[in-house]
Parts: structure tokens; C-alpha cells; sequence
């Protein structure tokens, strides 16, 4: 359950990224890509290059989500109603505690890499909580 | 048979090379403990656990995660026989130890962030999703022997 200091310590962190989301968004992805391959598959449609506008426009619509998780994260449910249902009835990711794992590990791989030392155990288990519990929300309606 | 590019042997031992083992271990093993609470009860003679603060200063941590991550070195010098190398080991966490090897995988992605957090820019996807495969490589070779 995300407490009061996971939530504080969750905005701290991404208050910290100064106008970077964009790019956070496209290098988390491209890890994604590269070190678990399967995620691709979900992408058939997209140039998967290095680089790429596809890449780079759906990264920063995962981080936009995100932050709007991150502004309502006392009602994950609602906020994320929308996405909810896109993903449980259109786009059909297999269950999100399997690919949300991977995207998290990688967001968290490109927070660490840009916040070093700042990328405290604290703030680990916070967004490593927060991923969770937007999984979780994700999942809610595949069945 | 685990195939290894010579790219990957590359990123793997030229980062182990400028790895303190001793501090590496001991942040992962404390980011388990943190991250994951109830990877506690595999640790109940360790003394104070009972915060991150603690928890990052207790000396059994500390040794213990020295011991975790200088076997991984073992299994860094022989790549090509990851089984040989674990294969008493994983014998030991399954009828002694009794440890859900889930708990391997996610030791694997906390020792991932732990370097990402230390090289930083270094640590760059391409050395990301060759240290994946190991960690992922590991959890199963450590899995292996259980019955």
C-alpha cells in the first residue's frame, strides 16, 4: 500500500525530472525493447529503430499517463479508468503483471541512471510500489 | 546451451571489473530487504530489520550480500557452465534453505538497478539487456536442482 511518504517521495522524484519525460519516456521503452524482446511483439506496426518518432510519440504518452497517475494517486482506479479498458478489451497486453514488470524494471533502470545516489532504497520501494499498483489497475478488468 | 556474443562477455566482465563487490552486495541484498519486506523471513537471525536505516547498516547484511554477490563473480568467470556453477547451490536453496526462487529473479532486477544507479550513464541499454540475461541466466540456473 503506498503511504504517505511513498506518495511524497514519488512526486519529489518526478518533480526532479525537469522537462525530461519525453526522453525518459523513449529510453525507457528502447531498453524495454532491447533487453526483452517479446515486448516487441505487441508493436508489429511501429519502426522499431533507435530513435524513432513512434518510439519516442508512444513513450511520451505512457509518461503522460503516468503522471496523471501520479497527480490522482489516491484514486488510481478512476484516473486510470480509460486506460483501464483500452488495455483489458483492445490492446490485450498479457497480463499486465508480466509486460507492466518489464516496463517498470526499465523505468526504474532510466531513473537510476539519470538520479544515481538520489535513486535511494526509499525512493526505489516507492515507485516500485506505485508500478505495482498501476498494474494492478491496468489489470483490473481482463476478466 | 546459453549462447554468448562476444559483445556481452564484453559488458559483463568490463563492468565487473570496476564493481565493489563488497558494496554492490550489500546495497542489492538491502534493497531486497527494503524493497520487498517479506524477503525478511529468510533472515530472521539478523538482528534490526526494522527500517531502511537498519537495514542498510546491519553488518549481517552487509556480509551476506558481500558472500550473494562474490558467488555471482564465480558465475561470471565460467559464462558458458552457468548449471556446473550453481548447481550445488541451488540444491542448498531448495532442501536447506527452502527459498522460493522467485525471490531469485527479483534479487536479479534490484542488482540491475543497483548498477544503474552507480554507472549511470555507463549503464547503457545495450549493457542493460546483456545484464538481464545473466541475472535472468542465474535465477534459473539457481532454480534448476529444485524438486
Amino acid at each position: 500500500m503506498l503511504t504517505a511518504e511513498d506518495k511524497k517521495l514519488i512526486q519529489q522524484i518526478w518533480g526532479k525530472l525537469g522537462g525530461a519525460e519525453e526522453d525518459i519516456g523513449a529510453e525507457t521503452l528502447w531498453r524495454m525493447f532491447h533487453a526483452y524482446p517479446p515486448t516487441k511483439t505487441y508493436f508489429p506496426h511501429f519502426d522499431l529503430s533507435q530513435g524513432s518518432d513512434q518510439i519516442r510519440n508512444h513513450g511520451k504518452k505512457v509518461v503522460a499517463a503516468l503522471g496523471t497517475a501520479i497527480k490522482n494517486m489516491d484514486n488510481l482506479s478512476q484516473a486510470l479508468s480509460e486506460l483501464s479498458n483500452l488495455h483489458a478489451y483492445n490492446l490485450r497486453v498479457d497480463p499486465p503483471r508480466f509486460s507492466l514488470q518489464f516496463l517498470a524494471q526499465c523505468l526504474q533502470v532510466v531513473l537510476a541512471t539519470r538520479l544515481g545516489k538520489e535513486y535511494s532504497p526509499e525512493v526505489h520501494s516507492a515507485v516500485d510500489k506505485f508500478m505495482s499498483a498501476v498494474a494492478s489497475v491496468l489489470a483490473e478488468k481482463y476478466r | 546451451m546459453v549462447h554468448w556474443t562476444a559483445e556481452e562477455k564484453q559488458l559483463i566482465t568490463g563492468l565487473w571489473a570496476k564493481v565493489n563487490v563488497e558494496e554492490c552486495g550489500a546495497e542489492a541484498l538491502a534493497r531486497l530487504l527494503i524493497v520487498y519486506p517479506w524477503t525478511q523471513r529468510f533472515f530472521d537471525n539478523f538482528g534490526n530489520l526494522s527500517s531502511p536505516t537498519a537495514i542498510i547498516g546491519n553488518p549481517k547484511v552487509r556480509a551476506h550480500g558481500k558472500k550473494v554477490l562474490t558467488s555471482f563473480g564465480e558465475a561470471i568467470k565460467n559464462l558458458d557452465n552457468l548449471k556446473g556453477t550453481y548447481s550445488k547451490l541451488s540444491e542448498l536453496h531448495c532442501d536447506k534453505l527452502h527459498v522460493d526462487p522467485e525471490n531469485f529473479r527479483l534479487l536479479g532486477d534490484i542488482l540491475v538497478i543497483v548498477l544503474a544507479a552507480h554507472f549511470t550513464k555507463d549503464f547503457t541499454p545495450a549493457c542493460q539487456a546483456t545484464w538481464q540475461k545473466l541475472v535472468g541466466l542465474v535465477a534459473h540456473a539457481l532454480a534448476r536442482k529444485y524438486h
